[in-house]
């Protein structure tokens, strides 16, 4: 297992492997919104929150279709399958494998993209704690629709619409959990769901997954 | 440990190729599987490896045995000869990468990445990683494609020696390995025979 995290953070560093691709779309996002909304400083800190968040969630559905289908092609899926390592092992591992290499730069990078989007000062700290506890819950949610669709030419898209309503949750609280920081509110109950809907998709979504891939293998 | 499959049918795309098949195949033993394409050789490797289900019919032995090679190679374009075959000796806890290097005479690519090796090489290093598994049956759909005459006696001799260490191999192949004594199963005779169309296909016939 800690070899095929590994290998997949190995390939996501080298040329072409992908990392990066959700960060610089995050700063292009958080850059372009101020230029299009204009300048004025108070809808530029009521809009932050949430555009902090749509830019995390769709950063991460960028680069949801490499974790299985760039091993679907090459055969190691095939290989994988028949590996002493169970399958939702696999499936775990490479959702992780996601989170390091696209949703913990975006936790990151996000307090810095907060200052262009003009965030109000208090709610920093709601911002990253927010994308710490919500985003692995985009990696796992993402590699299940990855499963689901890992076997179809372009199913990009599909996946996106069968992804996109199930993160519709995490979105509500985190983004929840940030602006309710910026008006000073307490921010303990969107923080416990988005716990809670990261907690239950971990532990249920790889079950699912595996299920999936081994239909798409046959 | 050996494998013993009786009256296997198998299916691909819904449609049932093969049915009937039945083998026996114990430690030192090799099985070459013949027939015209589309017979269903891969499908049926595919149904020993586990990686799809069988219509009817019973496999001995479990999937966590066997070692399967497709007609891909499973490689990383990234990653170099040496990486790309440590990940499977960790990932089935084994050693010998240097070994399996040797035996498909790797070494000097040792450092080279995937992408820039040529289809034969890809290919040798694709059947090196078979030796790494440690597994005792080696499933091998095609092994010999795009290998030059000096690789595929290369090949012939890793299986023999595999099957000298009380492995056994089936292989879908259409030529000559030199593999003498292998047994050789015709898969041409156990054609499915065409299913009665159900009755939502009827109602368009």
């Amino acid at each position: 297992m800690i070899a095929l995290l590994a290998r997949d953070l190995r390939l996501a560093m080298r040329a072409g492997g992908g990392f990066g691709l959700g960060l610089a779309f995050f700063l292009v996002l958080a850059v372009l919104v101020p230029l299009g909304v204009g300048p004025e400083g108070g809808t530029l800190a009521a809009i932050a929150p949430g555009i902090l968040w749509i830019g995390a969630l769709l950063a991460c559905l960028l680069s949801l279709d490499r974790i299985f289908a760039l091993d679907f092609e090459d055969g190691s899926l095939d290989l994988l399958a028949t590996a002493p390592i169970p399958l939702e092992g696999v499936v775990a591992v490479k959702a992780l494998a996601h989170w390091l290499t696209t949703g913990l730069p975006l936790v990151l990078a996000a307090p810095v993209l907060g200052i262009l989007l003009n965030l109000p000062g208090p709610a920093y700290g709601e911002l990253v704690v927010s994308l710490l506890i919500g985003t692995p819950a985009l990696s796992v949610i993402g590699a299940f629709g990855a499963a689901l669709t890992v076997g179809l030419k372009r199913g990009g898209l599909l996946m996106s619409l069968l992804v996109l309503p199930l993160y519709v949750p995490t979105l509500v609280f985190g983004a929840e959990a940030v602006s309710r920081g910026a008006q000073g509110l307490p921010v303990a109950t969107p923080l416990l769901l988005l716990a809670g809907i990261t907690a239950g998709s971990t532990a249920l979504l790889p079950f699912a997954a595996a299920l999936a891939l081994r239909i798409n293998l046959r | 440990m050996e494998l013993v499959a009786s009256d296997l049918a198998c299916a691909r795309g819904g449609i049932a190729l093969l049915e009937g098949v039945s083998l026996r195949l114990t430690p030192g033993q090799a099985l070459i599987l013949r027939g015209p394409n589309g017979c269903g050789k891969t499908t049926l490797l595919r149904t020993l490896a586990g990686l799809q289900p069988a219509m009817a019919g019973t496999i001995s032995c479990p999937p966590e045995t066997v070692a399967y090679s497709g007609h891909a190679d499973g490689l990383k374009a990234v990653l170099s000869v040496r990486e790309n075959l440590s990940f499977w000796a960790q990932i089935h806890d084994r050693a010998g990468v240097g070994v399996a290097m040797a035996a498909m005479n790797l070494t000097e690519l040792a450092d080279r990445q995937a992408q820039n090796l040529s289809a034969g090489q890809k290919r040798r290093l694709g059947l090196a990683r078979l030796m790494v598994t440690g597994r005792w049956l080696w499933l091998l759909d095609e092994p010999t494609v795009s290998l030059d005459a000096a690789s595929v006696a290369l090949f012939g001799a890793i299986v023999r020696t595999h099957l000298a260490q009380g492995g056994a191999a089936i292989m879908a192949t259409h030529i000559d390995l030199g593999l003498n004594e292998a047994a050789v199963l015709d898969l041409g005779g156990f054609r499915a025979a065409p299913r009665a169309p159900d009755g939502f296909d009827e109602a368009f016939v």
